[in-house]
Parts: structure tokens; sequence; C-alpha cells
């Protein structure tokens, strides 16, 4: 919301006037240091490099892109002539493999390179895109596609456009809206189709159009063990807990039993054994009342915390 | 034409210079974006000055970031209504104001008669006034040339 053109007492200040369009700055930029200096890609770089937990040879295409658009600006600053770049992007990979995370920080890069103006990253789902009844699809699609306009546009298990089984299904039509301003708007949107490697394959066979278009295919693996531990390791650190002694070892266990079983989403499963981890240390402290408890009694989680669960036990968590 | 010397429809902001080019629309709508406004498209063959409301075309756009996605519905609505006056609509949203802070044409017919002023003498020497568009007589639809919109899938 605007300024009001009154004060309201308790109110926020007024909001921060946004930062300068990147793609101005860039105009007499000479060299790839300069690019970089000019348009703090760098800085992006080194949070997904510090944030982001193995996935190397995810970061490597993000790398030669974020490469081939910077040279692309080099070259438009001399006068050469460059098509604006397909960045559409598909990326595949199991649950919990990071795929909306590094969509956001890719939306953050192209929005320094000046490739996107306004660097917000839209998520959508077949709810969102897809109506009910014959006339609805394509309003709610194009209302999707207005908001994302000047960003990212993040379809999260696009396969679920397209139904063979259903040759009426409304899908196709979403399909057909998202294709057209694919094609004609690729200066205002930028397309990421993100899911199961296996089924976003059935969807790219069964619409050539829509593989055509679609420039980058990133792969994300699947994290190793020693990658999950560090995962949680930061999960617990941004929420203020800590694994006692032996508590690492038993997570490191949990972790290597938990991947051999079904229904596994890499780091999604770890935060949620971590959460249901911070359950049972609240209730251990709940049931004794009468204990002072310290800062370390708060934030520390137990061995028995973990080793509590099913997955020991050979069950389900 | 004394009270119409362009010969063009003179409402909201910028009716008096010359039509705006879509890049020139652009940064009106960033304009707006950038104040957190809701750019709405509203079209009509009845521009009299008393009709306030014309039709909408399409919900309010609210959550945008960027003018493309405005564009794309202005762009629809041009197609479908070639003929109609077509303006611009950005609705302030907050608390006390409340209502439209900009609003300009972005589509006229290719001729506009404009209106004509009909004096009724009344009792003693007074006298009522009325404004008529001359093209209203014509139906809806038919008002500003009879060239049909391209017909819609």
């Amino acid at each position: 919301m605007s300024q009001p053109l009154y004060t309201i007492p308790g109110a926020p200040g007024p909001a921060p006037t946004p930062p300068p369009q990147a793609g101005d700055a860039l105009a007499g930029a000479r060299s790839v240091r300069d690019v970089l200096a000019l348009s703090n890609v760098d800085s992006v770089f080194g949070e997904l490099d510090r944030d982001l937990v193995g996935l190397a040879p995810v970061k490597q295409r993000i790398r030669d892109i974020a490469a081939l658009l910077v040279v692309d600006k080099l070259r438009l600053n001399v006068g050469l002539a460059a098509h604006t770049p397909s960045l559409h992007m598909s990326f595949t990979g199991n649950p919990g493999t990071g795929k909306t995370t590094v969509a956001l920080r890719m939306a953050q890069i192209l929005h320094r390179l000046g490739y996107v103006r306004t660097g917000q990253l839209v998520a959508a789902t077949r709810d969102d895109l897809v109506g009910q009844y014959i006339g609805h699809t394509a309003p709610k699609t194009r209302e999707v596609l207005k908001r994302a306009m000047g960003g990212v546009l993040f379809i999260d298990e696009a396969y679920y456009l397209y139904r063979p089984e259903n040759e009426r299904d409304y899908g196709q039509e979403a399909i057909e809206i998202l294709l057209q301003v694919m094609e004609n708007q690729r200066d205002d949107l930028v397309v990421v189709l993100a899911g199961y490697a296996q089924r976003m394959r059935v969807f790219f066979e069964s619409n050539p159009g829509m593989r055509s278009r679609v420039a980058h295919h990133l792969d994300f693996p699947d994290y190793g063990s020693e990658e999950l531990l560090l995962i949680g390791d930061r999960m617990l650190e941004a929420m203020n807990y800590r694994l006692a002694e032996g508590a690492r070892e038993a997570f490191a266990e949990y972790v290597a039993l938990r991947r051999m079983q079904p229904h596994f989403a890499n780091a999604r499963s770890v935060r949620n054994a971590l959460d249901r981890a911070r359950l049972r240390q609240a209730s251990r402290l709940f049931s004794e009342p009468e204990r002072q408890l310290s800062r370390s009694d708060l934030t520390t989680l137990e061995p028995q915390d973990i080793r509590a669960s099913r997955v020991f036990e050979g069950g389900v968590p | 034409m004394m009270n119409n010397p362009t010969g063009r429809l003179t409402q909201g902001q910028f009716s008096f210079l010359p039509d705006l080019t879509d890049a020139e629309i652009k940064l009106q709508i960033a304009y707006g974006l950038r104040r957190d406004y809701a750019w709405s498209i509203e079209y009509t063959d009845d521009p009299h000055p008393r009709n306030t409301f014309w039709e909408m075309y399409g919900n309010p756009m609210f959550d945008l970031r960027d003018p493309a996605g405005v564009m794309l519905e202005l762009c629809a609505c041009r197609e479908s209504f070639p003929n109609h006056y077509i303006r611009m609509q950005a609705f302030d949203s907050t608390r006390g104001v409340e209502s439209i802070a900009m609003s300009f044409i972005v589509n006229r017919p290719r001729n506009e008669p404009g209106f004509d002023l009909q004096r009724q003498e009344t009792c003693g020497r007074s006298i009522r006034y009325t404004t008529r568009g001359y093209a209203a007589d014509a139906p809806e639809g038919e008002r500003y040339g009879t060239a049909d919109p391209a017909p819609r899938a």
C-alpha cells in the first residue's frame, strides 16, 4: 500500500525506494569484472555456494548460464546485435533437492543482470493455471502470467498440466497459452518448469513445442548422506538448536536408514525428522514441570529424541 | 467547433495531448505500479460526460509488478473493441483514499463527432441544458463505425 496522505499513529515509516534498474548501470561496462561488480551477481554466487550444500552440477550450470548472459551484455555494450537469449528452464530432480530454492536464486541473478525487470518469483501449480469448466482456464492462466510478468514464473510439477488420459482436459489450453507467451514475450517473462525427472521426460515427449522452447535443462542430483547431515546442521543452526553428544551419530544412523525407505524426500525429509525431534524434546521437557530449564536445556536435542523415531524399528517415520 | 477545438473527447488525464504511444502508456502504468495502484481497463461507446461507469474489461489487476501484464490485457481489449473508447484506470487502495487516482484514454474511434448542446426554454426566460452525443442515436456497438471486431473464438 502506498503512503497515506495523513499519518496513522504507530504506522511503519515510508517504504524504501526501489533500487535503480541494473540494466541501465551496465551499459558502460566493458569487462567481465565490470559487469560482475556493477550487477552484484558475485554476491548471489557467494550465497549460492554458502547456503546450498552439494548440487555441484547445478551450480556449474548456473555459472555457465550467467557467463553467457554476462558476455551477451558485453557484446550488446559494444553494439553487437544479440538475440534475447531464451532463458526458459526446466528443473528436474527428486523431491527436496532444492529446485524452488535455486529458482529463487536464479530470479535474483537474472534480475541483477537486467534480464528480468522485477526479479520476483511467482510459484504456480496446476490448480493456479487450469480452470474447472469451459472458458475458465484462459483467464486463470493469463491472471498468473500477468502477475509473473517482469519476473520468473515457477511451475511446480508441470507434468500435471498435461493429462493424456483425458482428452478433454483443460490443461492443454493452459499449455498453449503458456507456449504463446513464452515465445512472444521472452523479454518479459522467464518460465521455470520443475518436477520429477522421469515424469518431466514424458511431459516433454508429449509436448514437443514445450521442449523446444525450454533452452536449459538442469538436473538436480540426490544428496549424499554427508550432505544431508550438513543440511540438517544448517537447519538446526537456523532454528537455534544443537545436537548433544551422541545425537549427531544417532542422526547419521537415522539418515542412513531413512534413505533406504520409500518416499524419501531428501532435505524435506531431514527437516521433517528434525521437526519431529523437536516435538519429542518439547514433550520430554514438558514432562518435568518442576525442573528449572537452562538455555542449553532448551536448545539441545538429546540422542533419545532422535532414537525414539519409528525408523529405527524399521517402520515409516 | 467552439466547445471542442480539437474535435476530440477530452476526459481524464493527457486528453489535450496527442495520443500516447504504447511506450508512453507503459511508462504511466509503471509509475502507477510503483505507487501500488491497481490498474483496470474500461471501454465504452457512450462517452457522455455523465456516464461515469464504463464497461470493465476483465477484473482490476491487483498484485502486478510489471507493466507488461497490463499491456497484455490492453492489447487484447483493443483487439476486441477497436472502435470504442478505452481508458486505463488506476485504483489507489490507500486507507482514506480508496478511489481512482489516474485515468486516461488509450483508444479512440477514428471519428469523434462530439456532443450536441440542446437548450430548452422553460418558464420565464430560464433555460435548461442537455448534452447529447451525436453518435448516441445508433444502437450500442454501432456508434463509431461498424468495423466489427474480429470474430471471437
